[in-house]
């Protein structure tokens, strides 16, 4: 009789279910996964190391291309960390832009999650929903910052400017005119508190429309349900956070249990699985985007009536208008130390977590009162879910593998950081 | 919360004695400093014992802290032409490989950061412990006491070179394979070692002398004021725009466009 031996297996680092650049070796025993070793740092990027060499603010642009589908969340544990060391606070219209944009953001990483999960476990049409509305949530961060994804909007001391009066409205084209040009710019001739009102408010329909597709789908089920179990007490062990955790019935939500910008004055509700399978983190995703689209909806009521100050007035940390450097010498000065040096943070150390899309995304800072961080870490969330691969994918078939990844909702950004 | 810390202070005395000593603590997360010998035994301890129950390890960073404390402004003399300050030498970033300068043995430089949470008690923690100065900085491993501590490990070996002891699996994470040095210690020049491309001519992937010039912009600079620090200039100037913007919008009374 022959001799039956396990068989290693290289996925990745180019497979298009990989998320990137993930590359697994796989020991397999027929199609049964035995042990799954995956090697990251493909897309290392230095980002901790880069930081060092730059004073505060040029970081906070890098922080989007951590974790680069939510891009304002990693910008927010990052200005935390530097607020909690200076000791300011963002004026509160900042704090509730700051929250509406989280959840925003949220809304956009969970559209492309669950569109590439789809994609992954052979739902084509889900992916082509879930980028139409993707695609407006992109306008808003245009509308915002100038950059559809590299935002680099939220600032050590508030946001960089307030929410515009006007958005960018489609033109004419050989494709779109007449009324289906007029459709796409219904929502866009107010402000964009209007725009994002409106979203808002129609998106729970456009989310009843992916559940159409996916949460009876027989196929949909079959591949998810009852693959990839993590059991509270494992997930904890493992590090887990977010979706992860709560995917396996443990309510925890940073939002919730450690409120941070306005959370505390919103009102949501926070779903949990009950088996932790990938069916459950599904539809604990399904459910999140729900909640954030009413987060958001509180958000513009808030913005609607209070309008102020985006930015702290504090010229040692916060650079001055231009129109204010025209008259003010003091202005001037602030404005060339700031531009030339920047500010310098008190010693000491801190850690400050917000509720990212795909779980807790730390950022510790280390000062020792330069003008550049001594050392700065990101804990990313992605990071310990990656690690909890082998524990995960034991025993499972190889197409699986691809549904335990897809549902783990890795970015390498942030990964490798 | 200044009354949780304190009583988690107390009762880390009651619980260690000295073997911890305690930190400053930031934006409510105490901060405690382990001596390495007992690394393994406090953070057993605080994970099992009721009273803390940190059932996770949420986060864990090697830190290098050579040079901590350094700035490079510093003036040295003033005469009539100028200022005898500028920006010389191998600060952070401006050195290359050949000649990255010398890692002393500099007493506590490499700590090891974990962060703890615990779900029960909605807290977090911080414990800090440095590696032993002579020799190669071990410090005991954790995988033991949480599994996820396996790959923030790995990471804080691969970047910082600390090696854990006891540890399963302790291979570099996020370098390049056949990676030499561990970049993110400080004496390790910020543009790096080695370049890859690719060679047209031998159609393979080549490996050659990184060639970049280290270009660091903006010096590092330490002030200790006290600018930085008040909540109350904040809000004093928070008031003086608001009185400058209304004093615009009425008409005459604006300060003239003089």
């Amino acid at each position: 009789m022959a001799e039956i031996r396990n068989y290693t297996m290289n996925f990745g680092p180019q497979h298009p279910a990989a998320h990137g650049v993930l590359r697994l070796v796989l020991e397999m025993d027929g199609e049964t996964v035995v042990r799954a070793d995956p090697h990251i740092g493909l897309l290392h990027r230095a980002t901790e190391k880069l930081a060092e060499s730059k004073p505060f603010n040029q970081t906070v642009g890098y922080l989007d291309r951590l974790d680069y589908m939510s891009m304002m969340c990693n910008e927010h544990a990052y200005v935390r960390a530097i607020e909690q060391l200076l000791g300011i606070e963002p004026p509160p219209r900042a704090q509730w832009i700051r929250t509406m944009f989280d959840e925003i953001t949220r809304f956009s990483n969970h559209l492309l999650w669950v569109g590439s999960c789809g994609l992954d476990l052979g739902a084509m049409t889900v992916f082509l929903y879930a980028f139409r509305e993707r695609e407006m949530v992109m306008d808003m961060y245009e509308a915002v910052s100038g950059a559809r994804m590299h935002a680099a909007y939220y600032r050590p001391g508030g946001v960089y400017r307030d929410l515009p009066d006007s958005v960018p409205q489609y033109g004419e084209t050989r494709w779109t005119k007449g009324r289906d040009l007029k459709r796409r710019n219904e929502w866009r001739q107010g402000s964009l508190l209007d725009f994002i009102e409106a979203f808002a408010r129609d998106v729970p329909q456009r989310i009843d429309e992916y559940e159409t597709l996916l949460t009876d789908n027989r196929i949909w089920k079959q591949r998810t349900v009852g693959i990839g179990v993590v059991s509270p007490e494992k997930a904890i062990e493992m590090g887990f956070s977010g979706v992860m955790l709560r995917g396996s019935g443990i309510e925890w939500d940073l939002r919730k249990k450690q409120p941070y910008a306005m959370y505390d004055q919103v009102d949501f509700d926070v779903p949990v699985g009950i088996a932790g399978d990938c069916y459950d983190r599904y539809l604990v995703r399904i459910e999140e985007m729900r909640q954030s689209a009413r987060i958001i909806l509180q958000c513009v009521d808030w913005l609607r009536r209070n309008p102020g100050h985006v930015m702290l007035k504090n010229f040692k940390v916060i650079p001055p208008t231009r129109e204010e450097m025209k008259d003010d010498m003091e202005a001037l000065i602030h404005h060339f130390k700031l531009f030339t040096e920047g500010y310098c943070v008190p010693v000491g150390e801190t850690y400050a977590a917000v509720e990212a899309p795909k779980g807790e995304f730390g950022c510790y800072l280390v000062s020792d009162g330069a003008n550049k961080p001594f050392r700065l870490h990101f804990r990313a969330p992605g990071f310990a879910h990656l690690s909890g691969m082998n524990e995960l994918t034991r025993g499972h078939m190889l197409a699986d593998a691809v549904a335990i990844i897809s549902t783990l909702d890795l970015v390498f950004g942030e990964v490798d950081r | 919360m200044n009354g949780k810390i304190k009583s988690l202070e107390e009762s880390f005395n009651d619980r260690f004695g000295n073997r911890v000593v305690a930190g400053t603590s930031t934006a409510g997360i105490p901060t405690f400093e382990v001596a390495v010998q007992s690394w393994l035994e406090v953070c057993r301890t605080l994970r099992d014992d009721e009273e803390f129950c940190y059932r996770q390890l949420t986060d864990l960073c090697g830190v290098d802290y050579l040079g901590y404390g350094q700035g490079e402004w510093e003036t040295t003399d003033a005469t009539d032409s100028g200022f005898g300050r500028g920006v010389e030498g191998e600060g952070p970033g401006r050195f290359a490989w050949a000649n990255r300068p010398e890692g002393k043995d500099v007493p506590q430089r490499f700590g090891v950061v974990a962060h703890l949470l615990s779900y029960r008690h909605n807290r977090r923690l911080r414990l800090r412990c440095f590696a032993p100065a002579e020799g190669m900085p071990i410090v005991p491993s954790l995988v033991d006491v949480w599994s996820s501590a396996n790959w923030y490990e790995r990471e804080a070996f691969d970047l910082f070179g600390i090696v854990f002891e006891g540890h399963p699996d302790l291979r570099r994470i996020l370098t390049d394979y056949g990676f030499t040095g561990h970049p993110f210690r400080k004496d390790f020049p910020l543009i790096g070692n080695v370049a890859v491309r690719y060679d047209a001519q031998k159609k393979r992937v080549v490996y050659e002398p990184v060639e970049i010039e280290p270009r660091v912009l903006v010096p590092r600079v330490i002030r200790a004021d006290s600018r930085y620090k008040s909540d109350a200039i904040d809000r004093a100037a928070d008031a003086r725009a608001e009185q400058v913007a209304a004093a615009a919008r009425t008409p005459g009374k604006g300060s003239g466009n003089g």
